[in-house]
């Protein structure tokens, strides 16, 4: 996984466009390379010494399950061995062992840098990004299930569809009435105000924290954190007016809504872009409070 | 069998775009993307956005900038196109509620960026891709636009004339991912491939494992040529171990380049003593291997990117997704030590060949984002240009798919204008590898008949799939990493004709060991075994045109530098590449490129920062 500098295979395929400069890089160059190779050999004589201590494997217990496959229609753990590499990430485990020993083995995941938010997992009992838990920080053997409180489809996999459909039942985009004349012209947006919602325009739909809610375990009707963040992302931007802030007061506080949460802090325990969501579902409680007082 | 009226392939930036300016144009529109929205790619694209929104500046600077840029492979009325209608796309951006970076009187923010006369990368902190992407897909769920997500688009459904100018597109074959089941899309009006990236094709890339170019493939196949493939672009900042991206914004905001000796190399050692770190990107990434391969690197590998002397407040207010990118994939801490960075593949500046409205040379075939090529990054793209890529020509393709009368296009597509034959003989076989099995040609050769020609394909799909999950074999996972290995080693940033050619070899055995290739997992829930190994198809047919085109061009413009000829070649290459498949038998030919603008033309200069 690196980028190879072509290497010179002989003198006359050296780049020759200042020989000299050429011919100095090139002493530097082996020198570098004798002191590199010496570092390198001391380095791994070093390493081996420390494998005969440690593990040099990582042990990964992977559940598995497939609704049509006789033999993993009944959930199971299957256990791979992983040689260890310095930075290796649950990701980077599951892949090898899905390239090397079993390409059955499922999982999604695709931007490998915490952004498409695929390939929230279930590690070691806590909701984690698979791409960005370092294994060298994880107890072995590390556990790696799909996430619960939602049905499994297959492996890793689970299904999202209700999730999504909580994402989506928020009214989840921009609504104003109010635009600026000119053609070319943006709203204004203070610095504050883009700051307050900052944080919350951070999700990436993992479901991380909905897999860790208690309430939403147990009230299939829960917005969820997940949600009630993204109505506050809109509640709380300054752009949209008044009445459309009404608009979403009324939705959050419905049945299902922010009453719901327990502020057990779950959710922002397990979210890997770090919002303070019960913060957030908080805030909104005091603003339904706020706005229902003054209409007394 | 579903129907609408456009079928967008591909949910990231350009495929949400397209399709909200498809229904707003009176279409019924759904997307079908082998990731839920969300998922794309897009997202993980932080820089910005280059758009002349301030009176100190104008959409002509912004063209000259991007001609340049490009070394002068841009198309102009592309290039044009893009810089007069990305500022309006950034306002519709800001209007759907997209977060942007604020200045003091509330203005969206922009800041300087590699290449450019003027500030105008406007953005979202280090996380603008993010943003733009979950902003459009916002307004996708507003309006109840349809999306079938994770099904997978096998093929298109395209009529088998022998001239490719004569066929039509009439949809295309999906495997749900989820359930295994194939269908027909049928698209009446037109069929907008937004596939995105082939990073895959590559080993150290900033792109996703999903960007294995399934779109370019599949128009090739088809009939439609790839255009200037061998144009990449290795961005000179990502995380040695990962590929992960590390922002151009940090050289914006004022980051420097370090060598093992400690000296700002990008004017100490004379790479771009204008622009210093700013220098385009290709300039950046030849200078970091440069150093390296003359012995400055640091662990011969990479070069430091320090930005500690921005200070917390202004790194932690314009760069802090930066700070969690170094620390939870490199282990570096960005506030109190430089961080380690080398050039990955990140951009791929050719791919389906479009005309300025999305158009390819298909009938109902249109392409749009970094799939396409339409040209507006020629032989180099500058950084802040891909996003508004995606939203002008997303729109316009949307736009044209629906049915808007838009004029006649200036850009030409196939071979319908001036085209010249290759004058190479490759030593190596390419190609159709002959037999049957899942490497045998296919494309569009089914079917003449508009209305059954969905059907046919749906059948030949089907039959692939049973295929695959029948036959014993290897798995594709080894030849993947045969193709990816091969290709960083060999078709780098740095390359000459010996290395290219053990390469083209190379892909000539991973082409014969794919005849072999097998899907282990029987499963048709969520079967990712058998979706990879038909993404790795894909990843052999882009492969192998990009290195027939590094080869055959012999000189330096661009992302594009050959040992052979390190100097740009105007009299013999000011045009470019195609690659068309020709039912297994690939073919190289040459387009001029359009200089000629609106009111100007813009003389090739040479390309200093």
């Amino acid at each position: 996984m690196s980028t190879q500098i072509p290497k010179q295979t002989d003198e006359s395929s050296e780049t020759d466009v200042d020989a000299e400069v050429a011919s100095k890089g090139d002493e530097r160059r082996d020198e570098k390379r004798r002191r590199a190779a010496e570092e390198r050999a001391r380095r791994q004589a070093e390493e081996a010494e420390k494998a005969d201590d440690d593990e040099e494997t990582i042990e990964l217990k992977v559940f598995r399950y497939d609704p049509e496959i006789e033999g993993k229609q009944e959930p199971r753990f299957d256990t791979f061995h992983v040689p260890f590499t310095k930075g290796m990430t649950v990701l980077d485990a599951l892949m090898y062992s899905r390239d090397t020993y079993d390409s059955s083995l499922t999982f999604r995941h695709s931007c490998r840098q915490a952004v498409c938010g695929s390939d929230a997992m279930f590690v070691n009992g806590g909701q984690k990004l698979a791409c960005k838990t370092q294994i060298a920080d994880l107890e072995e053997p590390i556990r790696v299930e799909p996430l619960p409180h939602a049905d499994v489809r297959k492996d890793l996999v689970v299904d999202l569809e209700h999730f999504y459909d909580q994402m989506e039942s928020v009214e989840p985009y921009f609504q104003t009435n109010e635009y600026p004349d000119g053609e070319l012209e943006e709203q204004r947006q203070t610095r504050e105000n883009r700051e307050k919602i900052k944080m919350s325009t951070r999700c990436i739909w993992c479901s991380a924290c909905m897999s860790s809610c208690n309430v939403a375990a147990g009230d299939n009707e829960y917005l969820g954190p997940a949600a009630i963040n993204k109505a506050y992302r809109f509640a709380m931007d300054e752009r949209e007016g008044e009445d459309i802030k009404q608009q979403r007061l009324e939705i959050i506080e419905q049945e299902h809504g922010v009453w719901r949460c327990q502020t057990q802090f779950s959710c922002t325990e397990v979210c890997p872009k770090d919002i303070p969501l019960t913060e957030h579902i908080q805030e909104l409680k005091r603003e339904a409070v706020k706005n229902n007082l003054k209409f007394w | 069998m579903h129907e609408h009226d456009v079928i967008v392939v591909g949910a990231g930036g350009a495929g949400l775009r397209a399709a909200i300016a498809a229904q707003e144009a009176g279409a019924d529109v759904a997307i079908v993307s082998k990731l839920h929205p969300v998922r794309s790619h897009t997202g993980a694209a932080e820089g910005g956005i280059n758009a002349a929104l301030r009176d100190a500046d104008s959409w002509q600077d912004h063209a000259y900038d991007t001609m340049k840029g490009s070394d002068y492979l841009g198309d102009a009325p592309a290039v044009e196109a893009l810089c007069q209608e990305s500022p309006e796309e950034v306002i519709q951006l800001e209007h759907w509620g997209m977060p942007f970076s604020r200045e003091e009187d509330g203005r969206v923010s922009q800041r300087p960026f590699g290449g450019l006369s003027f500030p105008r990368t406007t953005y979202a902190g280090a996380e603008t891709g993010h943003q733009m992407l979950h902003t459009m897909y916002e307004q996708v769920v507003k309006r109840g636009i349809t999306v079938y997500d994770e099904w997978h688009v096998m093929e298109l459904a395209v009529t088998d004339e022998d001239d490719p100018a004569d066929r039509t597109c009439h949809g295309v074959v999906a495997y749900d991912i989820q359930s295994g089941e194939v269908s027909g899309f049928r698209a009446e009006n037109g069929v907008i491939l937004a596939t995105g990236g082939m990073g895959q094709v590559f080993d150290h890339t900033t792109n996703a494992v999903a960007n294995t170019g399934d779109g370019v493939a599949m128009a090739y196949r088809a009939g439609v040529p790839m255009e200037d493939m061998e144009f990449i672009q290795f961005h000179p900042t990502t995380l040695p171990s990962t590929g992960v991206l590390i922002s151009e914004g940090v050289r914006g905001e004022g980051g420097i380049l370090y060598n093992e000796d400690g000296e700002r190399f990008m004017f100490e050692h004379g790479y771009a003593n204008n622009d210093g770190e700013l220098a385009s990107r290709d300039v950046v990434s030849r200078a970091e291997l440069t150093e390296v391969n003359e012995g400055r690197g640091i662990e011969d590998e990479y070069v430091h990117l320090d930005m500690r002397h921005l200070g917390e407040e202004r790194i932690l207010d314009r760069l802090e997704n930066i700070l969690h990118l170094a620390e939870d994939f490199e282990g570096a801490d960005g506030l109190t030590e430089p961080m380690p960075v080398k050039p990955g593949q990140h951009y791929a500046m050719g791919g389906i060949e479009t005309n300025e409205f999305g158009e390819t040379a298909i009938g109902g075939l249109y392409a749009a984002g970094e799939c396409a090529c339409a040209s507006v990054h020629g032989a180099n793209r500058l950084g802040g240009n891909a996003l508004p890529e995606l939203i002008v020509f997303g729109k316009r393709a949307g736009r044209h798919a629906a049915g808007e009368e838009m004029g006649e296009a200036e850009i030409t597509t196939g071979k319908d204008g001036d085209w010249e034959a290759a004058d190479y003989e490759f030593d190596v076989a390419v190609g159709e590898t002959g037999g049957q099995g899942p490497a045998a040609a296919d494309g569009g050769a089914v079917a003449t008949d508009p209305d059954g020609v969905l059907e046919a394909e749906v059948e030949r799909a089907k039959a692939r799939i049973e295929d695959l999950l029948a036959r014993k074999g290897r798995n594709h996972a080894e030849i993947r990493s045969k193709v990816q290995k091969t290709m960083t080693a060999n078709v780098n940033v740095f390359r000459e004709e010996g290395r290219l050619e053990e390469t083209l070899g190379d892909l000539r055995e991973a082409r014969e060991s794919y005849k072999d290739v097998a899907v282990s997992d029987p499963s048709r829930t969520f079967n990712t075994d058998l979706i990879h190994t038909m993404e790795t198809r894909n990843i052999l047919d882009i492969a192998e045109a990009l290195t027939m085109g590094a080869l055959a061009r012999r000189e330096f413009r661009g992302a594009h530098w050959r040992k052979e000829r390190q100097e740009r070649d105007d009299e013999n290459w000011l045009k470019h590449t195609l690659v068309s498949w020709n039912d297994g038998e690939p073919e190289l030919w040459y387009k001029p490129t359009i200089l000629e603008g609106e009111n100007k033309t813009y003389e090739p200069k040479s390309r200093s920062y």
